[in-house]
C-alpha cells in the first residue's frame, strides 16, 4: 500500500468533507485525513481554511501524525498568525515530553514559525532545551537560537542565548559543538555593525579542533568554515592549527576537503616558515587533483576554486597540467574551466603538450568552446614567447579550415601577437586577408582593420581594402568605425601621395555624418591634427604602443585575497565578493593575514614592471586613443592597479603629446595646462591634474623624528603628513649617518585603522650617500586593510634597505585624512546632530588662540572643515562645521569663539557615531587654528 | 550559510515536492528555475548554478528529476553539492529508485527525512542505515514511540550499537578503474587508476578494524623500503576512518559502519602499459563510404583475463548499411548511439584480434557537422591489480573475542577509457 492515494480526492465539496474527517472521532479515520491534506499542500492546493481543524489534531501520541501537522503548521502559520497561536500550548509542552525526539521536534519547529506572537513564547522552552540531558535536543536547539536570530535578533541577545550558545562550544558532545558553530557563525556574519558578536579564543578553537577528529562530515564543514574566520595571533598558533587540519585533506567528501584548502590558503599567508609553507603546498595539490574525479557540479566548483588557487599560489599546481586535459564527455562547462586553468598553467615546460591539445579541442563541434580554444592559442602565444611561432602556425592551420568562426576567433587573436612580438609574423598577413570577406563579426572586423591600418605600408592594396569597408560605414558597429578612421588615418600618414581622398572621406564621415560623440571627437582632433601639424600627427598616430601583459583576465589582486577567504562558498564560483550578490548584509569584508614576513621581493618587482605594461584586450583599455578600440572600455574595479596605470598611459602617450604639440584649438579645457608631467606610476594622478586649482595652503605640521639614526642601523628618518590636491602623502626625509652607502630602498604599513597603503614604491634617490638628506614624498591610498589600532591614528611602518628591515611607529595628524566632499547638507547636519546621542558629544577647549570667525572659517575650509552654519549668541559666535574622514566617517563640530580675538580660549565640541575619532580630530584643530 | 529550501522537481519543471528551511525566500521563486535553465541551454552556457535576482539554485539531475537547492546567501556551495548528492544517495537506500512515482507512493515518510536531514539549511544526519532506525516506513504501526538512536549525536554516528550476527564476517573488493586518454597518434596523454575498497561487514557490536596496505610510505617508515609496495598519489576516507591517526603513522583504523560502504579509495598515476590498446585505421571517403579497421591488443600477463570487453567505436550519424567481419567475438550496430560495438566475452593477456566495418554514407551531406568521439573501451580483469596493491591483514577486535574472516577479492576494470581518433 502506498500513499499515492492520498492524493486522488473527490472533487465536489472537498474541503468540507476533509474537514468532517479530520474531526472525526476515530483516530484512524483523522490519521487518513491529515494525509490527505498534506497531499494537498504538496501538489500546490490552498488547504489553509482548515487551519484550526488540522491543529485541533496535533494533541497526539502518534509521532508520524504530530510531524505531518507541524510541517502543516511551518506552511500555513504565516498566513494565520492569530490562530498559529492556539499551537503555542502545544509546543509547549511537547518541549517538555520524556522522548527526546519530540522534544527536538518541537523546538525544531517552532523555530520555523516565523510569527512574532509565537516567538516571545519560544524563549522559555529554547532555554530549557539547551540545557536538555540529551545532546540530540541541545543539537537541535543550538541551531534554533540562529532561527530565532533571523526572526528577532534583539530578542536573542537580550535573553543570554549567544552566552548560551557559546558555551555549548564546550559540550562534551561533537555535534552539539558543530551545530552550536554553525549558528554562532551565522549570528556573526548577520551582525549589522559588521563586527562579530561573538569573538573565537585560542582556548574555544582548541575545542573545536578536538570536536573536529569526531563529529560528523557535515559538522566538520561547520568547524573548518568558522575556523577560516579565525585570526590566529601569531605565527607559531597558524602553524599548528595547520597542523592539526591537515588529515582532512583525505576526507571523501569534497566539502570537507575544500573548507580544510580554505583555512590553509588563509593561515599559510601568516607563516613565514618556507619549508613549513613548501611541505603544506605539496600536501595540497593531490586532493585538490583528486576533486576532479567527483560528481561533475562539484568538479565544476572545485574548478572554479582551482583557478583562484593557482593565480594566489601557482606553484602548487604547476606540475599537474595534465589532469586538466579535457574529456569528450566532460560537461561543456567543466570543459571551458579546465581550458581557463591550462592556459594559467602554460609554461616553457609544458607548452607543446598544451598546444596540441588546444589544437585538438579547436576542432571539436561546441562552438563556445571552440572559440575560447583558439582564444587560448592566442594567449600562449603572448604568455611564452619561445611558442609564438608555433602558435602562429597553429592559428595559420586553422585559418585554413574556413570554418567561419575559427577565422575570426583567430584574427582576433592574431592581433594581439602583432603588438606583442612586431616585426617578426606580419608575412602571414596576406593569408589573412584572404579571409576578409567572411568576418561578420564586429570584434574580428575591427581587430583586422587594425592589422591593415597598422602594417599599411606593406599591404599593397591597403587602400582599397580600407576603402571596401568604408562603403557600408554607417551600419558598422562604433567599434569598428572607430577602428576604421584611425586605420585610414595611419594609411594617409604613411602614403599620403594617393590617399587623400580617402581620408577626407572618412573624416568626414566620423564628424558629420555620425552622431556618436566618440567618433566624431576623435575624427576632430585628427582632423585639427593632419591640419595643423602632420608631423606631429605622425608622432601621435604612428606612436609606439604599450607592451601587452601577459597575463589576461587576472583577479585584481585584493579581490583575489578576499576570494581566497571565500573558497568553496558561491563567491568563490562567482569570482565576485558576496557584498556584489547578497541582499542587505553588510557583513565584515574577509581580508587575508597581513603576511608577518614583509614581501619586499614582491614591492620590488611591481615598481619595476609598473611603466607602460598595459593588460591586453581582455580587461580595459583607456589608453587607447592610438589604435586599439577592440573592446569597449569596461568599468573596473576601484582599487584596480591595472587601472589606474592604463588612465595616465591615456595621458602620457596621447592627449599630452597631442597637447605639447601645441595645437592650440584643442579641446583642452578639462584637462588643465599641459605641462603637467606625466608620472606613470601614481594611482592618483587624474586627481593631481584636475584638482590643480584647489586650495593649495593645507595645513602640514612640521617633521618629526620617527626613526633615529642609532635605532635606524644609521638612517634617520624624519617625516611628517600632507594632503595635496585629495592625495595623502607621507614627506619624509632620509638622512644616511652611516659610513657606507644605501640603497634598494622599500616600504611597507601594517594594517591600520583608515586602510592606508603606499600607493607606489617608495623612490629614494640611490645610493644615499652618507651625510646627504634626501626628501622623499610617498602618496598613499586609502584601500588597504584596515584594522583599528590604538591610539587610532597610529601607523607601523617598516622600510627596507640593503642594510636590514628597519621598524617604527608613527601617529598620522587626522587633517589630511578629512575628505574635500565633507560638505554636509544643512538639513542633514541638524538631523545627524540630533540622533548622535550625548554620550557621543566631547567636549575640549583650545587656549590662547588669536582668531574671529571668519579666519577660523576661512582656515578650516583650506582643510576641508566646512561651515555650515554660523550663529552669534550672547556676543559669541558659534560655527557648525562638518568633515568627512577618507573612510566615510562623518565628524560634526560646534565651534565657540569669544568676541575678543586675541589670545582667546575657543571651545570645540565634536559629535560623531564612531566617537573614537574625537581626539585626533580635536589635535588636528588645535593644529590648524594655531597654523 | 547553506540551502533556504529544497525542491524535487520533474522533468518539465513541475514541483514534486519541496520544503522550505529558512522561511526568507518566496518558493514561487522556483517557477523561474526551468525557464532559466532552457534559456542558458539555449545559449550553450549552461551551469549547474543559476542566478536570478533575488536567489541562486544549485542543481543536480537524477532519473528525470531535478534536485534544487536555493540560497540567498553566500552559501557554502561545495557543501550544498554533497549534500544534494547525499539526499538522493538516502532516498535511493530508502526507496530503491527515486523518481516521480516514488515520491508520490512516500510522500509522507520524504516530508520526515528532509526534516532530518537539514536543520535551517544545516546538513544533520544523513546516514541512512542510521536513519532508518527512528525514520521507518511503517511509522504508524509503532506502539512505542521511537528515539533518536544514540548514533545520532555519538562520536560514532554511523553505528548502532547492540548489533549481531551469528556468523561475523567481513567482504573487501578492492576495485581499481583504469583512465586512460590517449591521442589519436597513439601517444598517451593520461593514464591513472582510481583505486576503491568497498567493504561489505556483518560483525556483532562494536569492532575495532586496522587494515594493512602494501602502501608505500608506511613501509619505508618501518623500514621495509625493499618490499613490493605501492606509492599512493592521494587517498580519501570513509568519515569513520581516524585521520588524524593516518596523517601520523598511515595505521587505517575504523569502526566499520554495519553493511556495505566504501572505505577508502586512492589514486595513482601509471607509466605501465594500457591494458587494452585499440589500434584503428578509418578511411572516409566522402559521399560515399568509410572504412575502419580496428586492432585489440591486451598487454597484461598472459595469466589474467579481461572479461566482457567491449570496444565502441564511434561512425557518423548518417551512415548506414554495415558490414563487419571478425575473427572473435561479436560485433553489433547500435545507430542510437552512432556507434559500433565489438564485444569480446574473453580476451587472454598477449592476444591481438582484428575487425574491420564497412559503411555506406550518403550522397549528400548533413549540415551539422560532427565531433569526433574518442573510442570508448569496457573490461573487467578479476584477480588482478593494475597498482599491485595487495591487503596484507585485516586485524578484527572486538571485546567480546569472536574470530572473524576477512576475504578479500581484487578486479580491475575501466574507468573512464578514450582513445581519440582521427
Amino acid at each position: 500500500m502506498t500513499d499515492a492515494k492520498y492524493f486522488t480526492t473527490t472533487k465536489k465539496g472537498e474541503i468540507f468533507e476533509l474537514k468532517s474527517e479530520l474531526n472525526s472521532d476515530k483516530k484512524e479515520k483523522k490519521r487518513e485525513a491529515v494525509k490527505k491534506v498534506i497531499a494537498s499542500m504538496t501538489v500546490g492546493k490552498d488547504v489553509s481554511a482548515l487551519f484550526p481543524d488540522v491543529v485541533n489534531c496535533m494533541q497526539t501520541d502518534n509521532l508520524e501524525l504530530k510531524k505531518l501537522v507541524y510541517l502543516y503548521l511551518m506552511n500555513y502559520a504565516k498566513s494565520q498568525p492569530d490562530m498559529a497561536i492556539m499551537a503555542v500550548n502545544t509546543f509547549v509542552k511537547d518541549c517538555e515530553d520524556p522522548n527526546p525526539l519530540i522534544r527536538a521536534l518541537a523546538v525544531r519547529t517552532m523555530g520555523c514559525i516565523r510569527v512574532d506572537k509565537i516567538t516571545e513564547y519560544l524563549c522559555e522552552p529554547l532555554r530549557k532545551c539547551l540545557k536538555d540531558e540529551d545532546p540530540y535536543v541541545r543539537k537541535t536547539a543550538a541551531v534554533c537560537v540562529a532561527k530565532l536570530y533571523d526572526i528577532n535578533a534583539q530578542l536573542v541577545e537580550d535573553q543570554g542565548f549567544l552566552e548560551q550558545l557559546k558555551e555549548l562550544l564546550s559540550d562534551s558532545n561533537p555535534m552539539v559543538v558543530a551545530n552550536a558553530v554553525a549558528a554562532l557563525s551565522e549570528i556573526n556574519e548577520s551582525s549589522p555593525s559588521g563586527v562579530p558578536l561573538v569573538e573565537m579564543n585560542a582556548p574555544t578553537i582548541n575545542k573545536l579542533l578536538t570536536a573536529l577528529n569526531e563529529c560528523t562530515e557535515w559538522g566538520q564543514v561547520f568547524i573548518l568554515d568558522s575556523l577560516s574566520n579565525y585570526n590566529p595571533k601569531d605565527e607559531r598558533e597558524a602553524q599548528s592549527i595547520c597542523e592539526r587540519i591537515t588529515p582532512r585533506l583525505a576526507h571523501a567528501n569534497a566539502a570537507v576537503v575544500l573548507s580544510a584548502v580554505k583555512v590553509l590558503m588563509k593561515y599559510m599567508e601568516m607563516i613565514s616558515d618556507t619549508e613549513f609553507v613548501s611541505v603544506l603546498t605539496r600536501k595540497l595539490a593531490p586532493p585538490l587533483v583528486t576533486l576532479l574525479s567527483s560528481e561533475p557540479e562539484v568538479q565544476y566548483v572545485a574548478l572554479r576554486n582551482i583557478n583562484l588557487i593557482v593565480q594566489k599560489r601557482p606553484d602548487i599546481l604547476k606540475h599537474e597540467m595534465k589532469v586538466f586535459f579535457v574529456k569528450y564527455n566532460d560537461p561543456i562547462y567543466v570543459k571551458l574551466e579546465k581550458l581557463d586553468i591550462m592556459i594559467r598553467l602554460a609554461s616553457q615546460a609544458n607548452i607543446a603538450q598544451v598546444l596540441s591539445e588546444l589544437k585538438e579541442y579547436a576542432t571539436e563541434v561546441d562552438v563556445d568552446f571552440v572559440r575560447k580554444a583558439v582564444r587560448a592559442i592566442g594567449r600562449c602565444a603572448i604568455k611564452v614567447e619561445q611558442s609564438a611561432e608555433r602558435c602562429v602556425a597553429t592559428l595559420l592551420d586553422l585559418i585554413q579550415t574556413k570554418v567561419n568562426y575559427v577565422v575570426q576567433e583567430a584574427i582576433v587573436v592574431i592581433k594581439d601577437i602583432f603588438r606583442k612580438y612586431p616585426n617578426k609574423y606580419e608575412s602571414i598577413i596576406s593569408t589573412l586577408c584572404e579571409n576578409l570577406d567572411t568576418l561578420d563579426e564586429p570584434e574580428a572586423r575591427a581587430s583586422m582593420i587594425w592589422i591593415i591600418g597598422e602594417y599599411a605600408e606593406r599591404i599593397d592594396n591597403a587602400d582599397e581594402l580600407l576603402e571596401s569597408f568604408l562603403e557600408g560605414f554607417a551600419d558598422e558597429n562604433s567599434q569598428v568605425q572607430l577602428q576604421l578612421l584611425t586605420a585610414i588615418v595611419k594609411l594617409f600618414l604613411k602614403r599620403p601621395a594617393d590617399t587623400q581622398e580617402l581620408v577626407q572621406q572618412v573624416l568626414s564621415l566620423a564628424t558629420q555624418d555620425s552622431d556618436n560623440p566618440d567618433l566624431r571627437d576623435r575624427g576632430y582632433i585628427y582632423w585639427r591634427l593632419l591640419s595643423t601639424d602632420p608631423a606631429a600627427a605622425k608622432e601621435v598616430v604612428l606612436a609606439e604602443k604599450p607592451l601587452i601583459s601577459e597575463e589576461t583576465d587576472l583577479l585584481e589582486p585584493t579581490l583575489l585575497d578576499e576570494l581566497i577567504c571565500h573558497i568553496a562558498s558561491l563567491a568563490s564560483v562567482y569570482h565576485k565578493p558576496p557584498s556584489a550578490f547578497v541582499e542587505g548584509r553588510s557583513g565584515l569584508r574577509k581580508i587575508l593575514p597581513a603576511s608577518t614576513r614583509l614581501d619586499m621581493k614582491k614591492m620590488e618587482g611591481s615598481g619595476d614592471a609598473q611603466p607602460a605594461v598595459i593588460p591586453s584586450q581582455d580587461s580595459l583599455i583607456i589608453g587607447d586613443l592610438l589604435s586599439m578600440d577592440i573592446n569597449p572600455p569596461q568599468v573596473m574595479q576601484q582599487s584596480a592597479p591595472a587601472a589606474s596605470y592604463s588612465g595616465p598611459d591615456l595621458l602620457g602617450g596621447g592627449l599630452d603629446a597631442l597637447l605639447d604639440v601645441g595645437a592650440p584649438s584643442a579641446p583642452s579645457a578639462p584637462l588643465g595646462p599641459p605641462s603637467i608631467p606625466s608620472n606613470p606610476a601614481t594611482g592618483g594622478l587624474l586627481g593631481d591634474i584636475f584638482g590643480l586649482s584647489s586650495s593649495p595652503s593645507t595645513y602640514t605640521s612640521p617633521k618629526t623624528l620617527w626613526l633615529p639614526a642609532v635605532k635606524g642601523k644609521g638612517l634617520e628618518i624624519s617625516g611628517t603628513f600632507s594632503r595635496r590636491n585629495g592625495q595623502i602623502y607621507m614627506d619624509m626625509t632620509f638622512t644616511n649617518k652611516a659610513m657606507q652607502p644605501m640603497s634598494g630602498f622599500a616600504i611597507q604599513f601594517n594594517k591600520n585603522s583608515f586602510g592606508l597603503i603606499p600607493g607606489q614604491p617608495l623612490q629614494v634617490p640611490t645610493p644615499l650617500t652618507p651625510n646627504q638628506p634626501c626628501d622623499v614624498s610617498l602618496p598613499m591610498n586609502t584601500t588597504g586593510p584596515v584594522q583599528k589600532m590604538e591610539p587610532l591614528n597610529n601607523l607601523q611602518v617598516a622600510v627596507k634597505n640593503n642594510v636590514d628591515v628597519l621598524y617604527f611607529a608613527c601617529l598620522i595628524p587626522m587633517n589630511v585624512l578629512f575628505a574635500e566632499d565633507g560638505q554636509m547638507d544643512k538639513r542633514v547636519f541638524l538631523q545627524t546632530w540630533k540622533d548622535i546621542p550625548t554620550q557621543n558629544e566631547v567636549q575640549y577647549s583650545i587656549n590662547n588662540v588669536s582668531a574671529n570667525s571668519d579666519a577660523v572659517v576661512q582656515k578650516m575650509q583650506q582643510n576641508n572643515v566646512f561651515t555650515i552654519a554660523k550663529r552669534n549668541v550672547e556676543g559669541q559666535d558659534m560655527l557648525y562645521q562638518s568633515l568627512k574622514l577618507t573612510n566615510n566617517v562623518w565628524v560634526l563640530a560646534e565651534v565657540k569663539i569669544p568676541p575678543s580675538s586675541n589670545n582667546c580660549t575657543v571651545s570645540l565640541s565634536i559629535k560623531s557615531i564612531a566617537v573614537d575619532v574625537a581626539g585626533g580630530v580635536y589635535a588636528a584643530y588645535e593644529g590648524i587654528l594655531r597654523s | 550559510m547553506s540551502s533556504a529550501a529544497i525542491f524535487i522537481l520533474d522533468v518539465k519543471g513541475k514541483v514534486l515536492i519541496s520544503r522550505n528551511y529558512r522561511g526568507d525566500i518566496d518558493m514561487g521563486v522556483i517557477e523561474k528555475f526551468m525557464p532559466l535553465l532552457m534559456d542558458k541551454e539555449e545559449e550553450g552556457n549552461v551551469t549547474p548554478i543559476l542566478q536570478t535576482g533575488e536567489a541562486t539554485f544549485a542543481y543536480i539531475k537524477h532519473n528525470n528529476l531535478y534536485i534544487v537547492s536555493i540560497t540567498k546567501m553566500n552559501a557554502n556551495i561545495a557543501l550544498v553539492f554533497a549534500f544534494l548528492h547525499k539526499l538522493v544517495q538516502v532516498m535511493v537506500e530508502y526507496f530503491k529508485e527515486l523518481e516521480e512515482e516514488s515520491i508520490r507512493d512516500n510522500f509522507v515518510i520524504i516530508y520526515e527525512l528532509m526534516d532530518e536531514l537539514l536543520d535551517f539549511g544545516y546538513p544533520q544526519t544523513t546516514d541512512s542505515k542510521i536513519l532508518q532506525e527512528f525514520i521507518t516506513q511503517e511509522g504508524h504501526k509503532l506502539e512505542i514511540a521511537p528515539r533518536p538512536p544514540m548514533a545520532v549525536t555519538n562520536a560514532v554516528s554511523w553505528r548502532s550499537e547492540g548489533i549481531k550476527y551469528r556468523k561475523n564476517e567481513v567482504f573487501l573488493d578492492v576495485i581499481e578503474s583504469v583512465n586512460l586518454l590517449a591521442n589519436a597518434n597513439g601517444h598517451i596523454l593520461r593514464s591513472e587508476i582510481v583505486g576503491a575498497i568497498k567493504m561489505r561487514v556483518y560483525l556483532s557490536g562494536m569492532p575495532e578494524l586496522r587494515l594493512g596496505l602494501n602502501d608505500k610510505v608506511l613501509f619505508e617508515s618501518t623500514g621495509r623500503g625493499k618490499s613490493k609496495s605501492v606509492e599512493l598519489e592521494d587517498v580519501k576516507f570513509h568519515q569513520c576512518v581516524r585521520l588524524s591517526r593516518f596523517e601520523v603513522d598511515r595505521t587505517i583504523s575504523f569502526i566499520p559502519p554495519d553493511g556495505e560502504f566504501e572505505l577508502m579509495s586512492y589514486r595513482l598515476n601509471t607509466h605501465v602499459k594500457p591494458l587494452i590498446w585499440i589500434e584503428s585505421v578509418i578511411e572516409r571517403h566522402a559521399h560515399s563510404r568509410v572504412e575502419y579497421m580496428v586492432k585489440a591488443k591486451s598487454q597484461f600477463k598472459r595469466r589474467s583475463t579481461a572479461n566482457n570487453v567491449e570496444i565502441v567505436i564511434p561512425v557518423p550519424g548518417d551512415a548506414d548499411s554495415p558490414k563487419f567481419k571478425t575473427g572473435i567475438g561479436s560485433v553489433k550496430y547500435a545507430p542510437e548511439q552512432s556507434a559500433i560495438i565489438w564485444t569480446i566475452k574473453s580476451f587472454p593477456g598477449g592476444k591481438e584480434y582484428l575487425m574491420r566495418a564497412h559503411f555506406g554514407l550518403p550522397s549528400v551531406e548533413g549540415e551539422d557537422s560532427e565531433g569526433r568521439p574518442p573510442i570508448q573501451v569496457k573490461f573487467e580483469i578479476p584477480y588482478f591489480t593494475t597498482s599491485g596493491i595487495q591487503v596484507r591483514y585485516l586485524k578484527i577486535i572486538e571485546k567480546s573475542g569472536y574470530q572473524a574472516l576477512p576475504w578479500v577479492r581484487y578486479i580491475t576494470q575501466n574507468g573512464d577509457y578514450q582513445l581519440r581518433t582521427n
